[in-house]
């Protein structure tokens, strides 16, 4: 008679308790010297729940299934040319921010969750950490497999890491992930797996991959939607860790709802860039960003924040703020870049008639109002021969790294400024949100890499624009200014002529 | 408010068995189509049953494979052999 087989359950329980001890050579506080400065209270590390209950066999499993399927998909796509099946030239800027502003982050996050499985002391956190850590380095290397294909065509993306690491822009992604990852395990747990995956990560990968299929990439739609597989097990990973410290310990509260609070702000500035992605840079459109806001936060984020709250957990601090700025974020940054195009690794250009409709029925509440006579007064002065750049640099916020061109809440037409003093010096903020976060660790924030400001103080190649654009090895004519007249659409409107041509 | 559980699947071939009994199992359930996706939305809770998937597949089928074909989820997860639920119950 065969022994009956365990279940899930049980056999979850066998695989991944048990796999620590206690240290004898040296004391537990020696081993795991992180664990305890952040003030957050553990009672008891075994109450750690997984409710995917994956261990490590069941997860290569998996895994590798996913690859396979991925593989066979970007093999397809490759072997048959999938890029001249696109909607538009114009989308396969998407891919060049895409690569270049989130990749390079998905490597940090596997960095992050390895530091994190490496200085919890307890089990469960620490093998859900390892898996977290391994799925990061699969998101990065599919990434950059699936977009070196775009690269053998596309210009602005060959210089990826060079650039994440220089890019006035890309130092936003950066910073953040900087901050999470110089943070303790606890601080890093909550803001990246729970306020990032958790709240946040939806907003970009679902409705943003999404728009890649609907824009015939079926490259970028299947690493997106495989990555996204295993965000599913990050985001239950993120909602135990919170659900955890909240029951661990009644200390662990207002902790725990400060980090919250930060994280949601920081995710929310930088999703701005994806708001911007969706509204704007999509040839065909599959939501706006602000549709996605009031499914992706204001629906999903208020059935969480109505469960959290039985902790005493609040919703974060200024949510209304950025449910208000859902209204307006991605036509002020599509406005920032349209103006800074000669400093960008990707084209821009001013939405046609049918965007601008688009964008009107999306927004009645403000485009019409406060931007579309901005772009249509834009566009005529580019037909007038004076198309309009920005060649000023402009002031950032010290704490988002963002030029400072957001507006004050309830007043669209005033630029927001806010200011603090610390040892002496002033610091500057587009915002409530952002000053709160300087000032509560002004020591690190006072550190940030600006990059404005490092132009200025001379590190960033010499004073003149091609002087910085060589630095960031910005390829000046190709990589940067519109769409219209650039190299990637000449290439693109050969191949439709090619097409129509064969049709005959 | 209510307090919604939500499951989005791929729109594929191997998810649509799948998207089938969860739609047959949970009465009250919203379907939104989306290029490439399918969010499927409930007040309270949503459950995917192994014998409902089992059914449909005609083979063999355990919940941890949902992974394969899983975007987005939310709500509280309760996974076992027979079942993968999500509900915002404690």
């Amino acid at each position: 008679m065969t022994a009956k087989k365990l279940g899930l359950k049980q056999r979850y329980a066998h695989m991944t308790r048990g796999l620590d001890w206690e240290t004898t050579y040296q004391p537990m506080d020696k081993v795991f010297p992180y664990d305890t400065f952040e003030g957050i209270k553990i009672r008891d590390w075994s109450q750690w729940e997984d409710p995917f209950r994956l261990t490590m066999d069941a997860y290569w499993k998996f895994q590798a299934e996913k690859e396979r399927k991925l593989y066979a998909v970007l093999d397809a796509f490759a072997q048959n040319n999938g890029q001249t099946n696109l909607s538009d030239g114009r989308y396969v800027n998407v891919v060049k921010l895409f690569l270049t502003g989130i990749s390079p982050e998905e490597y940090q996050a596997h960095r992050g969750f390895a530091f994190a499985g490496r200085h919890l002391r307890g089990v469960g956190p620490r093998v859900a950490a390892q898996m977290q850590s391994l799925d990061e380095l699969r998101h990065v290397q599919t990434q950059i497999h699936t977009i070196s294909h775009y690269n053998k065509y596309f210009d602005g993306i060959g210089e990826f890491p060079h650039m994440h690491d220089r890019v006035w822009y890309l130092s936003v992604p950066k910073s953040f992930f900087d901050d999470a990852r110089t943070a303790g395990p606890f601080e890093y747990m909550i803001a990246i797996g729970f306020a990032f995956e958790y709240l946040l990560t939806n907003l970009l990968f679902v409705p943003f991959m999404s728009g890649a299929a609907y824009n015939g990439d079926m490259s970028t739609v299947t690493f997106g939607f495989s990555a996204q597989s295993d965000e599913s097990r990050h985001m239950t990973l993120g909602i135990e860790v919170i659900k955890f410290l909240l029951e661990q310990h009644p200390d662990n509260l207002p902790i725990v709802q400060k980090w919250v609070d930060k994280w949601f702000w920081r995710g929310h500035r930088m999703l701005g860039l994806v708001a911007m992605m969706m509204d704007y840079m999509l040839p065909k459109k599959v939501m706006s960003w602000k549709e996605a806001w009031d499914i992706y936060f204001t629906e999903a984020g208020g059935s969480l924040f109505q469960d959290l709250a039985r902790y005493g957990l609040k919703v974060p601090k200024y949510a209304d703020v950025a449910t208000a700025e859902a209204e307006h974020i991605s036509h002020q940054n599509w406005a920032v870049f349209y103006q800074y195009t000669h400093a960008a690794a990707f084209h821009t250009w001013m939405p046609d008639k049918e965007h601008l409709d688009w964008l009107s029925e999306k927004y009645p509440n403000t485009f019409d109002k406060y931007y579309r006579p901005r772009w249509e007064m834009w566009a005529q002065m580019e037909k007038d021969g004076k198309r309009f750049y920005n060649m000023a640099l402009p002031q950032l916020c010290n704490t988002c790294q963002i030029p400072m061109a957001y507006t004050e809440p309830g007043d669209p037409t005033t630029i927001a400024f806010r200011e603090s003093r610390f040892n002496g010096d002033t610091y500057h903020f587009c915002s409530d949100g952002c000053k709160d976060i300087f000032d509560g660790e002004p020591e690190k924030f006072a550190q940030s890499w600006l990059p404005v400001h490092q132009i200025f103080q001379g590190a960033c190649g010499g004073p003149t624009v091609p002087d910085v654009l060589n630095w960031y090895r910005l390829n000046n004519g190709a990589d940067n200014l519109d769409y219209v007249g650039s190299p990637d659409e000449k290439l693109w409107n050969q191949w439709m002529a090619g097409a129509v041509k064969a049709a005959g | 408010m209510a307090q919604i559980a939500s499951l989005t699947l791929y729109h594929n071939d191997e998810a649509r068995p799948i998207i089938d009994a969860i739609i047959a199992d949970n009465p009250g359930i919203r379907v939104m189509n989306i290029p490439g996706a399918v969010k499927l939305d409930c007040d309270g809770s949503l459950t995917v049953n192994r014998s409902s998937v089992e059914a449909r597949l005609g083979r063999s089928w355990e919940p941890q494979e949902l992974q394969l074909v899983l975007i987005s989820m939310a709500g509280n997860l309760d996974e076992d052999d027979d079942h993968f639920t999500l509900s915002w119950r404690h």
